[in-house]
């Protein structure tokens, strides 16, 4: 192990030879950053709808008559009072999917604002390559090593060192977040723990003793930081949480993903970007219309995002919430009542700080001339310029050329749903 | 009962090397005694000793062991051998897999095609509710509700229906499941690193994976793995690098992972390409590209943009026949010889790219057809830049993460002069004076695969390489062809070393301890048997796993436990957890 390597692994590992060896730093920092910033932090959570959904279901252009042409079972219809099938009017144009009613309260009071024909510019129809390029930022160039929040992590010095800095709900590290900037993935916070059964406080405690004790070795400051982190989650008691003004998620792994990330959120643990992802979208087959499979994924999409607004409350002021798929679908079905890969999708960001209850972006029709190689929804938006408004508006990036190398970020690009 | 001396001595680690890194460099540390030497090339050339393995070496002599791991064909393998005899997808071709391991959506479509879909298939396709089936999605989606009562289901009932009719067809039918594949696959290699006597070869071919990296989520790759493992890597992991790197370039694997399969000349007659490859851009430059940057000469290494472009013409053409089976799994209409053929390279002259070409300087006349992509990789092989590239790979995975500039370039050199002799490589490494310094021994970060292995031979466990141990091996952050980007896993312990990772970790050691891994045994009996005091006992343990020498404040911790119940196992968990552990 040379001195080298734990200079560069990061604030956590300096951290450990500077502060801790006294005091427990995490609380330290914590408290540290309470007089700082006064307990707040500006905080994204970004959900990955994996296996790309289909957005022309999901907001609906049931202003276009080629929209109705191309999907003759499985369009929505258009606003119609009294069919809870009929698509929900946003405008006199766009209309969000029936099963995306938890939505229509935050559009009404200018919470939620929608990013349409965005996506990436890259024709890639596959999957991997697609969520490859949507999560380095850098289409088109498949050996970008790190994911572009985890270059928006390393661009910016985290003041308080927050170790939940940067946590993915997910079983391993996405993507997105992998990176020489430190970040923590876990399935359950109750995970992130020594799992031992009755066994597990005092074979805590050994590893405890064996890694203080190691004084000046890098591998047991990395350790030491680990179980500050490990007791600081255990006082916020994950079991015994309860979500707040009636809030209700469901009862699914993506529900209780969010649920874990308003948990982190409301505890104070310096947590500035959050990751999940949410898979099922590939609908090829049988996609159903108002209702079936692509309806019921939204209904729990939207209710578990819903729910965690309601759960954070005011604490919506310092979050945004945005979320991505890989690409769109052909504008018309198949022969399996479904549909294939397309091209651009749209994306909803939702937060107190959003400039909601509008469509942003050019729309560019549906009609034959207007498709992307003839058959999807045509690019309008890069989605560098959506996540670079919200690197620099809310999270207070200044450095895009690091965070988005090769592409030239332009305040002008940004469409102004923040601020 | 099997005598403690026999299990002993096995791992020997110095008072010194627990001192802080900075105390180390300031001290001019002594030379390595004989036994750490030994279990320092037990470590490095192997994934860790085994009981017994310290004291087999000294008989033999070091020396003698270094060059026979050097030429694994004279060393019989009998146990590993026996391991794997049961993995069926290691001796089965990349046909054969199409055949038995089918996409179940692609087979659905299949039968339907050739009007042979039974009826109850037939019926749960029609009304399965959840997509996704017949995805080819490149990141496994996350866990779908599968009992959630509040709201309503995605109609659960049609979709375990669906599951379960499959499955009844794949059984009666005697086929598999394609995740299957890369199960067998996984087990092959930990069984293998676990058991086998040619721990070199393991090494170099745990090495060259990652350097020729392929993900096994991305479409085709799952199928052509089995392939890839058996005849592109292991045959030419101690061969020349230009071997192995023509191996690679020719594996459906890598043609797939990098599309190259798809590339062809935008001259091309459109009606003879491919039906997927219509709509395709026609030249694509990914492999171009990951070949000179991350095979051969290095981000640095002295090519532009213009030849990557210049390299992608060149390799127009080379494709995979039938590349995801071509439905041998239900398409009778193909004949014997085509489906035999499935899944392997062919070079297609009618999208080849035949015009002249300049790469690197060189001319590569019109005209040359699969030559071009031949010269291409010749070039390559024999630039400086490659030399180095290779040489600084091999130093910092055997060496240390920064590798002394001296041995990189004796390396280097060697390569040149050896036209890229491996073999020779390493011997120039483990021979020289800084693979065999203080300041080489146990800095580097076992990855979480080392880690595992190692753990597992130390205490002379017995494993089926199952899930239990790759579930353990990817939650550590190294799932096994589960790396997404060509790069393939680091080898710097900064890339290893975060918070979730070392927790995994101590974890890991707890759960092998007190045999919570499924398909893993650990009999401490062997460790803990005779009469001896509980310090002896724990002293013993220290002793096999970590030769004895550790901190006395870390003992001391250790000291405690025995006052709990069930000490052995606690111990040795904790033994596996230590920092020094994670070193090797």
């Amino acid at each position: 192990m040379n001195r080298r390597y734990f200079l560069k692994s990061g604030s956590i590992a300096l951290a450990s030879i500077g502060v801790s060896l006294s005091a427990p730093a995490f609380l330290e920092r914590v408290v540290l950053g309470n007089t700082i910033t006064g307990g707040k932090r500006k905080t994204l959570v970004a959900i990955f709808q994996r296996g790309a959904v289909d957005g022309l279901n999901m907001v609906v252009p049931f202003g276009e008559s080629s929209y109705y042409d191309s999907r003759p079972t499985i369009a929505i219809p258009k606003p119609e009072s009294g069919n809870a099938d009929a698509a929900i009017a946003l405008d006199g144009f766009f209309g969000l999917h029936p099963a995306l009613s938890a939505f229509k309260p935050l559009w009404d009071s200018k919470r939620l604002a929608i990013i349409h024909a965005s996506g990436s510019p890259d024709n890639t129809r596959s999957h991997f390559d697609a969520q490859d390029y949507m999560e380095s930022a850098t289409p088109g160039v498949k050996s970008t090593s790190d994911g572009w929040l985890n270059r928006y992590l390393q661009s910016k010095q985290d003041p308080e060192k927050s170790l939940f800095r940067a946590v993915s709900m997910t079983r391993t590290m996405p993507r997105v977040l992998q990176g020489r900037a430190p970040a923590v993935a876990m399935a359950n916070l109750s995970d992130f723990a020594i799992r031992a059964g009755k066994s597990s406080a005092e074979l805590q405690d050994g590893f405890e003793a064996i890694y203080a004790k190691e004084a000046g070795d890098p591998l047991a400051g990395m350790g030491r930081e680990t179980f500050e982190a490990v007791n600081y989650l255990k006082k916020a008691n994950p079991e015994q949480y309860k979500p707040e003004n009636g809030a209700q998620y469901p009862r699914n792994p993506f529900g209780n993903s969010l649920l874990q990330i308003a948990q982190l959120i409301k505890a104070g643990v310096g947590l500035e970007v959050a990751f999940t992802d949410v898979g099922g979208w590939d609908t090829h087959v049988n996609q159903g219309n108002s209702r079936g499979q692509l309806g019921n994924l939204l209904q729990q999409f939207s209710a578990g995002i819903a729910a965690l607004h309601q759960d954070l409350g005011q604490r919506m002021d310092d979050v945004v919430v945005l979320t991505m798929s890989e690409f769109g679908r052909t504008v018309r079905e198949n022969g399996n009542r479904g549909t294939d890969h397309g091209h651009a999708n749209a994306m909803f960001v939702l937060g107190n700080s959003v400039r909601g209850g509008k469509i942003y972006g050019k729309w560019p029709g549906l009609k034959s001339d207007q498709l992307y190689e003839g058959r999807d929804l045509a690019l309008t938006t890069d989605f560098r310029d959506v996540f670079g408004e919200i690197a620099t508006r809310h999270l207070g990036s200044t450095d895009s050329k690091s965070v988005f190398p090769g592409y030239s970020l332009s305040r002008s690009n940004f469409k102004g749903f923040l601020g | 009962m099997k005598s403690i001396a026999a299990i002993t001595l096995t791992l020997a680690i110095a008072a010194q090397s627990i001192l802080p890194v900075a105390a180390q460099k300031r001290t001019k540390a002594p030379a390595l005694t004989e036994e750490q030497r030994i279990v320092h090339v037990l470590n490095r050339l192997g994934f860790g000793p085994r009981p017994g393995d310290v004291e087999r070496v000294k008989t033999m002599g070091l020396e003698n062991y270094i060059k026979q791991q050097l030429n694994p064909e004279q060393i019989t393998d009998t146990v590993a051998e026996n391991k794997i005899k049961d993995l069926t997808v290691l001796n089965m071709t990349t046909a054969e897999l199409y055949e038995k391991y089918p996409q179940p959506g692609q087979l659905l479509r299949q039968l339907q095609a050739r009007g042979m879909l039974p009826a109850d298939l037939a019926e749960a396709r029609e009304n399965r509710v959840k997509g996704g089936a017949n995805s080819q999605s490149g990141q496994m989606p996350a866990e779908m509700p599968k009992n959630n009562q509040t709201p309503p289901p995605a109609n659960p009932l049609e979709n375990e229906k669906y599951r379960q009719v499959i499955q009844q067809y794949y059984r009666e039918n005697g086929l598999q499941q394609p995740q299957r594949i890369v199960a067998e696959l996984q087990a092959s290699r930990i069984l293998r690193a676990v058991y086998s006597e040619r721990q070199l070869q393991e090494v170099m071919v745990d090495f060259w994976t990652n350097h020729f990296n392929i993900f096994a989520g991305k479409g085709a790759d799952r199928w052509l793995l089995p392939s890839y493992d058996r005849e592109t890597i292991r045959p030419f992991a101690m061969s020349k690098f230009s071997t192995l790197l023509q191996a690679t370039a020719q594996s459906p694997a890598m043609l797939f992972y990098l599309d190259n399969f798809q590339s062809v000349s935008p001259n091309a007659p459109q009606r003879l390409r491919a039906p997927q490859q219509q709509q395709r851009r026609g030249i694509n430059e990914n492999y171009a590209r990951e070949l000179m940057e991350l095979h051969t000469l290095g981000v640095d290494g002295g090519y532009t943009q213009k030849d990557v472009q210049e390299v992608a013409r060149c390799f127009t053409g080379w494709t995979i026949f039938q590349p995801r089976g071509g439905g041998a799994a239900a398409n009778a209409m193909l004949g014997e010889a085509e489906r035999r053929n499935a899944g392997t390279f062919f070079f297609n002259a009618r999208v080849h790219d035949d015009g002249e070409k300049i790469v690197l300087g060189h001319k590569i006349p019109a005209g040359g057809g699969i030559k071009d992509g031949l010269m291409v990789l010749d070039i390559l092989a024999h630039h400086p830049s490659t030399a180095k590239f290779i040489a600084t790979k091999l130093a910092r995975h055997f060496v240390a993460d920064n590798p002394p500039q001296s041995l990189v370039d004796r390396v280097a050199a060697v390569y040149t002069k050896t036209d890229g002799d491996i073999r020779e490589m390493l011997r120039t490494i483990f021979f020289s004076n800084e693979f065999n310094s203080k300041e080489a021994y146990r800095v580097k970060i076992k990855r979480p695969f080392e880690l595992v292995v190692s753990a597992i031979r130390t205490l002379g466990a017995d494993t089926n390489g199952g899930p239990g141990t790759h579930q353990w091996i990817a939650r550590m952050g190294e799932p096994l062809y589960g790396f997404q980007t060509p790069n393939g896993y680091s080898d710097a312990a900064e890339s290893w070393v975060n918070t979730g990772g070392l927790l995994e970790r101590m974890n890991f050691g707890l759960a092998l301890a007190s045999n919570r891994i499924p398909g893993t045994r650990v009999d401490l009996a062997k460790l803990t048997a005779g009469e001896m005091s509980q310090a002896k006992v724990m002293d013993e343990s220290l002793k096999t796993i970590l030769a004895g020498e550790i901190s006395a404040a870390t003992r001391e911790t250790l000291l405690k436990q025995l006052a709990q119940s069930d000490p052995a196992s606690k111990v040795v968990g904790l033994i596996l957890g230590t920092p020094e552990f994670q070193r090797q």
